[in-house]
């Protein structure tokens, strides 16, 4: 809503600058998106009397012209406008002026002729091609004759006006008109604001019933009030200019006298108007009802409208003629021929309204504020306001009568409220003084009973109705600045993070540690996306109407959004990238309204960890370096039950020979390996290297009970083993069969060489592994040791034909 | 030549040899050969047998003399060699200390992680509890629970990500509030959680909208919790993140589920309140909406309002670090370029 700080001064004695204004109204009210100030910027553009003008001799357009600018001589201007003319008032930009857009004019010469200067219209003021009335659109703009040539332009254009542009919360449809901003300032000031009244003249030999009749079909709800009056021998024209300028600085295009009339009611009483042209309507009648399927209107921007069975329409001859609350028809609309109108003052259901415009995606200054709320107390008075300046622009009559489909009883809102609870809720100490003053500034009767204020509202302060609305009143007119500021007391409450939270961040701190940045990627992807890399195996989650395919699914997996980081990463000559994430994946459930949200962490790397650096070469990341993270990590959790990997082909977007599934006992709790060329390919992306793990399900398995073990105080006693085995024997099968033929004192199995290059025959690898024994309790015979060993040598022999070296 | 010149010479020649010897295997030799079973010292004392009783105690003596500063001498020197062989090895091993040291593999939180993290640690320490809410929310609790009811215009403030009719992403983390209200059991105390969480709008990616940010929903709910407890916390929040130096200011706002409402603005940090283009020449920044929990939302939990109230506050991290750290584009934040990331290197 565009406020101009001129109108205001109407009502109210206002001398603070508007800056201190707006300021004042973003504390208290609403939100300013700042103060706008249309001369701002422009200088040297002045008056100026066209004294001569006679035509450029090498131009069929151009105008030479005399123009007093209020100096001794006359200054000569080329002009360009079709509507130039000797005898007329018009807006000169002076050599080195500046006009609208940051633009200089300067003396020059038009096809040889010199020009000092430039006759203007008003788009080169600045003013937005939106706002310019039509008729003067193509032309230069004339000043009223009475203009003094030479004095700045401003003030007859309105520009030099102040325009406070407040953004209007969807609570405060009040402060959506002149009428309710001038009672908020005043409440604010503490000011008795000069509210407009109205000198309407009917003519008695005219009675509007004996011409129109109005019903309402539509139910009381959906349309409480629905009144017109009749203006009859109208004569259209264009408005004059104190009305333009407002309308102009009320952000809307002056029209002609009538549509002008109606938005200067509009933005006064925050009322929508409608104008018909009467003697379109059939048989003098008009009735509101909802629309019915299959109907149709041509609403005023020319579009044919196919209406909904929600649409509240206005119908004469049963046929929609309006969409009410939200935009004309065609067929009935205004024109310059029009000579009755017949003018519609009402209100319309919110919800209804908000429905209609949703719909047909029209939004205009009449639907925003029915969505809104209006002044049910205003009908009456918009409208007897418009149709006695209707009556006035356009040298018309109005007839007697107000002829009334609908009359709502306006019954009063009236609220009580305690002094104590105002106290308690702002941790104040007011006294019923200052909380009654509060009232007595916004006008709104209160009587008091001991510690209960019973507060009457106005019908203009809709959004008021329960104590909560009253505390508020007093808080924001109070001022917030003048609130203390404390710190809830009450039980103390012990505030921690709980198990899972702690383990998360744990989560974090240990990947980091790890050599991993933490990415936050989007969680809504392709569907394909969101399905590859699967845990487990799940319907997609998929938006009703997404804004496009690339963000149209929950993900079910982290990886492929990583993946996407990668790609980004790589594109910019970032090779070495190593990033984790934590975050929800969404696994449709069938017989759920929502689907399951569960916390999954991975990681993706790919390039080197440690990049090259003097001395050493760089480390790509490789299969067993990213295991090694996702060990150490499994390790710290301490589960309970053991952790395996077994070899998957399974992830048909992983490499079949590089992937492991990893378990915690038999629970599957996901996968580590590099990722499948194929898929390196589709993204864009070097080789990489990537992990998924279930977090939840890893952060409720059973943990290991922390518990001391003594350290022997006997030594231990190692050996070493180096054998030929063939290739198809892992290392788990090695050490699961080492373990168990181990004996009670083995304690620990290392690996540590695996070869199978020059040397060693095709088909076959070597395994070297460092067995380590010790006795909790006594010093261990090298004997029982040599026993022990050849056992699993012998084991391994048999077992695995294994070849010990 | 008398016992005593012949230890005399045999003193000076081994002096001699010892302060001459320059590796150690010398000095050991000198040592063998001087003063070992079969050196002359040794010799001199068998010959004392021929010498009167007079004598022999005082040439023994003067033997054990000449004996133990041979000794001395040769210790002396070998610990001369030793120091002067660590010496030399420690200049040879010298390096260049301002050569780079290496890299050890080092990953960082994300800046929205840290800015959570900041707050949750500053809450927790004032009692809160950490809720983590779900993403996908019905419509019930992400609008109708909290006075949103359908058309409601404020609807339109927050464009929706549907998946059926009434299953959303949730728009606001303020959507964990009806049902942190009526999970909680008063009689153990007062409500006070902190939902931090990721948030999602119908919007079209640019520098300033991500259909995908975060955001801090702060609720308290006792017997008396008021307006002025409210603006102290929004004080400390705001003096949390860009330091005490600044001012808040609350002014009138409109929530559905809080009245009264108000949003919070600090101080410009960049120009000091002054005016410029980060705060739009306001000389205020706004960080963050707040109220008193309306009555309705305490109802719809089955709360009594004329007994219990409280207050809510939501803020944005993904804001609170393009401000704090001048970000110009909110889609940095989700496209993890590690240029980006790497920059914000604090532990969180």
């Amino acid at each position: 809503m565009k406020i101009s700080y001129a109108w205001l001064r109407d009502y109210l004695q206002l001398d603070i600058p508007a800056d201190e204004l707006a300021e004042k109204i973003e504390r208290t009210a609403v939100e300013v998106d700042g103060v706008i100030r249309p001369s701002e910027g422009l200088k040297k553009v002045v008056v100026g009397h066209v004294l001569e003008c006679v035509e450029h001799p090498d131009s069929d357009h151009l105008h030479i012209c005399q123009v007093d600018v209020g100096e001794e001589e006359p200054i000569q201007i080329v002009c360009g406008a079709p509507n130039v003319a000797a005898g007329e008032m018009v807006i000169v930009a002076l050599p080195n002026s500046w006009i609208g857009g940051h633009t200089k004019i300067k003396r020059s010469k038009m096809r040889g002729v010199v020009s000092n200067g430039m006759l203007c219209a008003l788009d080169e003021l600045g003013f937005d091609e939106k706002l310019v009335p039509k008729e003067v659109a193509d032309g230069i703009f004339i000043l009223p004759a009475d203009a003094t040539p030479g004095e700045p332009v401003f003030s007859y254009l309105g520009m030099d006006d102040e325009i406070i542009d407040m953004s209007v919360t969807p609570n405060r449809g009040d402060m959506l008109s002149m009428n309710g901003t001038a009672h908020e300032l005043a409440a604010i000031y503490d000011q008795t604001p000069k509210m407009p009244t109205v000198a309407l003249t009917e003519d008695a030999n005219d009675l509007a019933d004996d011409a129109l009749t109005v019903t309402v079909e539509a139910d009381e709800h959906d349309v409480p009030t629905y009144k017109m009056r009749l203006i009859k021998n109208v004569t259209i024209k264009p408005s004059p200019l104190w009305l333009q300028i407002r309308i102009w600085n009320a952000g809307m295009r002056p029209i002609n006298n009538v549509v002008d009339a109606t938005n200067y009611i509009l933005m006064q009483y925050g009322q929508p108007l409608h104008a018909f042209d009467y003697d379109k309507l059939s048989a003098g009648h008009v009735n509101v009802r909802l629309a019915k399927a299959g109907e149709k209107l041509t609403t005023l921007d020319d579009e044919e409208r196919d209406l909904l069975p929600t649409d509240l329409v206005i119908c004469s001859d049963d046929q929609p003629i309006c969409l009410a609350g939200t935009m004309g028809g065609l067929a009935t609309e205004v024109t310059n021929e029009t000579t009755t109108i017949a003018l519609e003052s009402a209100v319309f259901d919110a919800v209804r309204v908000r429905k209609t415009a949703h719909n047909h995606g029209l939004h205009s200054e009449a639907s925003m504020r029915y969505e809104r709320g209006i002044d049910h107390s205003a009908t009456q008075t918009a409208l007897d306001a418009a149709a006695a300046m209707i009556a006035e622009l356009g040298d018309g009559t109005v007839a007697t009568g107000t002829v009334a489909g609908r009359e709502e009883t306006i019954a009063p809102v009236v609220v009580d409220i305690t002094l104590s609870r105002i106290n308690h809720v702002l941790g104040t100490d007011l006294t019923m003084d200052t909380v009654a003053d509060i009232f007595r500034r916004l006008d709104f009767p209160t009587t008091i009973n001991e510690d209960t204020l019973t507060v009457t509202i106005p019908a203009r302060r809709w959004d008021i109705h329960i104590p909560a609305d009253l505390i508020e009143e007093v808080a924001r007119l109070y001022g917030y600045d003048n609130l203390p500021s404390t710190l809830p007391t009450g039980q103390p409450t012990i505030g921690k993070l709980n198990e899972t939270q702690q383990l998360i961040r744990d989560t974090r701190k240990l990947m980091e540690s790890a050599g991993l940045t933490q990415a936050i990627s989007y969680s809504l992807t392709t569907p394909a996306k969101a399905q590859a890399f699967e845990l487990h195996a799940s319907e997609v989650t998929k938006l009703d109407f997404p804004m496009s395919s690339e963000r149209s699914a929950l993900r079910l997996n982290l990886i492929s959004g990583l993946l996407d980081d990668l790609a980004y990463n790589n594109a910019r000559k970032e090779q070495d990238v190593a990033l984790y994430e934590t975050g929800r994946v969404f696994f449709s459930q069938p017989e759920q309204v929502r689907p399951h949200e569960v916390e999954h962490l991975a990681g993706a790397i790919t390039g080197s960890m440690v990049p090259a650096e003097w001395g050493i070469a760089a480390q790509p990341i490789d299969f067993y370096q990213i295991k090694g993270i996702v060990a150490g990590y499994l390790k710290s959790l301490a589960l309970a039950d053991p952790i395996t990997y077994v070899a998957s082909a399974d992830h048909p977007e992983m490499h079949p020979g590089r992937t492991a599934d990893i378990y915690v006992g038999d629970r599957l709790v996901g996968f580590v390996g590099q990722v499948h060329p194929n898929t390196t390919k589709a993204y864009k992306i070097r080789e990489t290297y990537v992990f998924e793990l279930d977090l939840a399900a890893l952060i409720a398995l059973p943990k290991e009970r922390q518990q001391y073990q003594p350290i022997s105080k006997f030594p231990s006693i190692t050996r070493d083993v180096a054998m030929l085995i063939n290739d198809d024997i892992t290392n788990a099968q090695v050490v699961d069969l080492i373990t168990d033929k181990g004996g009670a004192h083995l304690r620990s199995v290392k690996l540590f060489d695996v070869y199978n290059g020059k040397h060693v025959p095709a088909g076959k690898k070597s395994l070297a592994y460092t067995l380590t024994y010790q006795d909790q309790n006594a010093t261990l015979v090298d004997d029982d040791v040599t026993a022990a060993f050849d056992k699993v040598l012998k084991a391994l022999t048999t077992e695995f034909d294994a070849e010990i070296r | 030549m008398s016992l005593q010149d012949r230890l005399t010479e045999l003193r000076d020649q081994g002096l001699a040899d010892i302060k001459s010897a320059d590796v150690l295997n010398k000095v050991n030799q000198i040592k063998v050969d001087l003063l070992g079973k079969k050196g002359p010292i040794t010799e001199v004392l068998r010959g004392m047998r021929d010498l009167t009783p007079e004598e022999r105690p005082k040439v023994g003596a003067y033997a054990n003399e000449i004996r133990d500063h041979l000794q001395n001498a040769i210790d002396h020197r070998r610990s001369e060699l030793e120091e002067a062989a660590v010496n030399a090895q420690l200049a040879a091993e010298k390096l260049d200390v301002t050569l780079p040291g290496r890299t050890v593999p080092q990953g960082q939180p994300h800046v929205i992680t840290q800015i959570i993290t900041e707050l949750e640690d500053l809450f927790i320490g004032m009692g809160y509890e950490i809720e983590d809410g779900d993403e996908v929310e019905e419509d019930y609790y992400n609008f109708e629970r909290l006075n949103l009811p359908k058309d409601h215009p404020a609807r339109d403030m927050q464009d929706t990500f549907y998946i059926t009719k009434e299953v959303l992403l949730r728009t606001q983390t303020s959507a964990d509030q009806p049902r942190a209200l009526e999970s909680h059991d008063f009689s153990k105390g007062p409500l006070k959680v902190l939902t931090p969480g990721r948030v999602y709008r119908r919007d079209t990616d640019d520098a300033t909208h991500s259909h995908q940010f975060h955001q801090i929903e702060g609720l308290v709910v006792d017997k008396h919790i008021t307006m002025a407890d409210l603006k102290g916390t929004l004080t400390l929040v705001a003096n949390t993140l860009f330091g005490d130096q600044f001012d808040v200011r609350l002014r009138p706002s409109y929530f559905p589920f809080t009245e009264p409402s108000v949003e919070a603005d600090v101080t410009c940090f960049n120009c000091n309140g002054k005016g410029c283009a980060v705060c739009k020449q306001t000389g205020w920044i706004e960080v963050l909406g707040a109220g008193m929990v309306h009555p309705r939302v305490l109802e719809m939990s089955g709360i009594d309002p004329e007994v219990y109230g409280g207050f809510a506050f939501g803020l944005g991290p993904d804001r609170f670090a393009m401000l704090k750290y001048g970000v110009d584009d909110i889609r940095n934040f989700y496209l993890n370029d590690v240029r980006f990331l790497s920059q914000f290197y604090k532990k969180g």
